[in-house]
């Protein structure tokens, strides 16, 4: 185990990649002797050769293409969009291409790639520097949508990506690139000491199946990803009510059985994402856990998301959900 | 092309027209290229900046006489040429029975390849069977070259159980991994970026492997040609770029899709060596591919091309193009008729007969015929066998997780 910030872990998980499976090439913009504007490759150039970790023309819709014909002629592209805002010109090259390709084909040809992308708020980057669109792919069958929230589970979740044999969107909440937030933003740690930064060395995986329980209680089951699973463990804490905090990591497919068990145990859910909430994935969560948990629920399902507006600049503060806003929700689900 | 861009108006601001409307009398102007134009420059040192009367000129091989002249002259023997026109002739007789399948309600939907059966069958018989051919959906017959059976296409363009890709692709939308011949996208456009992808990959894994891929002058448009442009420019991979300049994106007449007239000249601003090809010619489109598949050789990757042809037919069996366009102009066609002019250069080389013509196109529709029995053999489209509705479900993802199983449970099927 090696202490490390979730750029650090993920340069790790791409690094040992490189070093074991040939067939791994990285690039993106920017991504190459610079190493990315968040530095997540730095020095995997210098390591692994321009060959392997390349810069890429200002185009994501070009790299994107680029990375699935890569995909079906037996290479693993680990592409890099450098913010989520900046993926819908590749969009169409990931729907209509990517997802597609292994059932269109008959199974004659796959597209084994990690599309890797920073994104939600929390670091005054206005609109476009700060969705969180992973909506806009879970409603894509073919896609494995996957979003970290850890170090270690940034690593682990990345490793199984890139070794994937289907296309996998993989988030990575810039806000937590150094450090865990607690929606306090003049109060932000660093990764230092914090237990899921200890994260091993070499090849670590985890499998994009399986949701991750953060904290264990009885009366309610709370369900996040990403920057919120910090916010949530927060809001928890403030509530004083004994939860379920799951974070579920991969959202597609989700883990039916951990939520479905936390769920039933607690009869009272609050899901909670940064995206709006309109077609949120917050949404299915809701429609799923009332189709499988209805006789258990002891109250009504809440859901705290980011408001369906464009997301702000100076005030996105009180566009995020805060701890307040989600411990509100928690204690409304104990009222009933 | 010749002449200036025909306008519907000029202001506000310019809307182009196609030459003729269907109310209009046809015609173009003749062509000013001969064979003896253009030079061929060693395949193995050209530059781009070498190639500038070859983007703006045109590459024929075949005059007007359809004797074969000038440095490109591939110089094909005879089998080779008979091998080609064979191929031209299947595919033309091959389309015009679906097409009538089609339209007795045997196939959902169809595209004939005609008036350009040309393209994917001369540049497939210059290229090696190691090569990756990424198709639009008018290059069908490179499958006939890379010997794949018309059994099997049926099956595919009806969807039947025996449809290698299970049903789920609309007819013509081929997939033949074992030809090397790559799935075909509805997107149009997006399989030219792709193309230089799967051509890096072949230069990563250090493969003497090209990659051929077309898009039309009306999918230039899309952001995917540009994409696929600049990258083969900036990685140089062994690809060969096509945009078949066949004048009709459906309705839209290359005079609505752009401002300029040339479509090979784009890619010298992207140090990519540039060719303009008479599309209906055999020979010149062998002889292009020939050289482009040199520079690959030769480690100096791609090369843009614009084949200069025009869309005989409609867009597809859903295209009505009487409503847009004078239906005869594709006679007027300053290039001709490919098949016509490989046919005629043939008898004139004492190798090819009216006669020979006759039997062989009846031997071929008598194998397409016989090819659509065995295929219903499989399922036709009115009565099935289909794939079973279990293939909805299965390939989305490598393993069928959780959440679609519940969901065939639900079908329960």
């Amino acid at each position: 185990m090696t202490e490390m910030n979730m750029i650090q872990a993920l340069n790790s998980a791409i690094d040992d990649r490189l070093s074991n499976d040939e067939n791994v090439v990285v690039f993106g913009e920017d991504v190459g002797f610079f190493g990315g504007v968040f530095r997540v490759t730095d020095g995997l150039q210098k390591k692994h050769g321009a060959h392997r970790v390349f810069d890429a023309p200002l185009a994501e819709g070009g790299f994107a293409a680029m990375a699935f014909g890569m995909g079906i002629n037996g290479l693993r592209p680990v592409m890099e969009i450098q913010f989520a805002d900046y993926i819908f010109p590749a969009y169409d090259q990931i729907v209509n291409e990517m997802a597609k390709i292994r059932h269109r084909s008959g199974g004659e040809f796959t597209c084994p790639v990690t599309v890797r992308t920073p994104a939600g708020g929390g670091i005054r980057g206005g609109h476009h520097h700060s969705q969180s669109p992973e909506a806009q792919f879970t409603h894509t069958p073919g896609l494995k949508v996957v979003y970290c929230s850890t170090p270690r589970n940034a690593k682990g979740l990345l490793t199984s990506a890139i070794e994937c044999n289907d296309p996998v969107i993989f988030f990575e909440p810039k806000r937590c690139y150094r450090g865990p937030f607690y929606g306090d933003p003049h109060n932000v740690p660093t990764w230092k000491g914090h237990p899921d930064a200890e994260v091993p060395e070499g090849n670590y995986s985890i499998s994009l199946e399986e949701a991750n329980l953060v904290m264990e209680g009885n009366d309610c089951t709370v369900i996040a990803w990403g920057t919120m699973v910090h916010v949530c463990k927060q809001a928890i804490e403030d509530s004083g009510v004994s939860c379920d905090l799951l974070d579920l990591q991969t959202l597609v497919p989700w883990d039916r059985d951990a939520v479905v068990t936390s769920a039933k145990k607690t009869g009272r859910v609050v899901v909670v994402h940064e995206a709006p909430k309109t077609s949120g994935f917050g949404g299915e969560m809701v429609a799923s856990i009332q189709e499988r948990c209805f006789y258990h629920l002891e109250a009504p399902i809440e859901r705290v998301t980011g408001w369906d507006t464009p997301f702000p600049h100076t005030t996105e503060w009180d566009y995020m959900p805060s701890p307040e806003r989600i411990t509100e929700a928690i204690r409304r689900t104990q009222e009933v | 092309m010749v002449g200036e861009r025909e306008l519907e108006t000029a202001t506000p601001f310019s809307v182009g027209k196609p030459p003729a409307r269907p109310d209009q009398e046809p015609g173009f102007a003749a062509w000013p290229w001969s064979p003896a134009d253009l030079t061929r420059p060693d395949p193995t040192t050209c530059k781009a900046e070498d190639t500038d009367a070859h983007a703006h000129g045109l590459l024929r091989v075949l005059d007007d006489d359809d004797l074969a002249k000038g440095e490109w002259d591939p110089s094909l023997d005879d089998e080779t040429l008979l091998e080609g026109l064979g191929w031209m002739m299947r595919l033309r007789i091959f389309d015009e029975r679906m097409m009538k399948m089609q339209r007795t309600g045997k196939l959902s939907f169809y595209m004939r390849s005609f008036g350009e059966e040309c393209i994917a069958i001369a540049q497939t018989m210059a290229l090696e069977t190691q090569d990756w051919i990424f198709p639009s959906y008018r290059q069908p017959g490179a499958q006939f070259v890379r010997g794949r059976s018309m059994i099997s296409m049926i099956n595919h363009c009806i969807g039947n159980i025996e449809d290698n890709v299970k049903g789920r692709q609309m007819p013509v939308h081929y997939t033949w991994k074992e030809g090397r011949f790559i799935s075909i996208s509805s997107p149009v456009g997006t399989q030219f970026s792709q193309a230089v992808g799967v051509a890096m990959a072949s230069a990563y894994k250090g493969l003497d492997e090209a990659t051929i891929t077309w898009i039309g002058d009306g999918a230039s448009a899309e952001g995917d040609y540009h994409y696929a442009i600049n990258f083969a420019s900036t990685f140089k991979p062994p690809v060969i770029l096509c945009v078949v300049n066949n004048q009709w994106a459906i309705s839209t007449h290359a005079n609505l899709a752009t401002g300029g007239r040339n479509f090979a000249a784009r890619g010298l601003a992207y140090d990519i060596p540039c060719l303009r090809v008479d599309g209906n010619d055999f020979l010149a489109l062998y002889s292009a591919t020939k050289w482009a598949r040199e520079r690959i050789s030769a480690g100096l990757g791609p090369t843009h091309m614009e084949i200069y042809t025009y869309r005989a037919g409609a867009h597809s069996s859903s295209d009505d193009p009487s409503v847009y366009r004078n239906e005869d102009e594709f006679k007027c066609w300053p290039g001709g008729d490919p098949i016509e002019r490989l046919k005629n250069h043939c008898i004139k080389k004492g190798i090819w007969s009216e006669n020979k013509h006759n039997k062989l196109a009846e031997l071929l529709d008598d194998e397409v015929m016989t090819a659509y029995k065995e295929a219903v053999k499989f399922g036709d489209l009115a009565n099935g066998p289909y794939p079973p509705a279990s293939t909805i479900f299965t390939e989305v993802y490598e393993e069928v997780p959780w959440h679609i199983q519940e969901q065939r449970e639900e079908l329960g099927k």
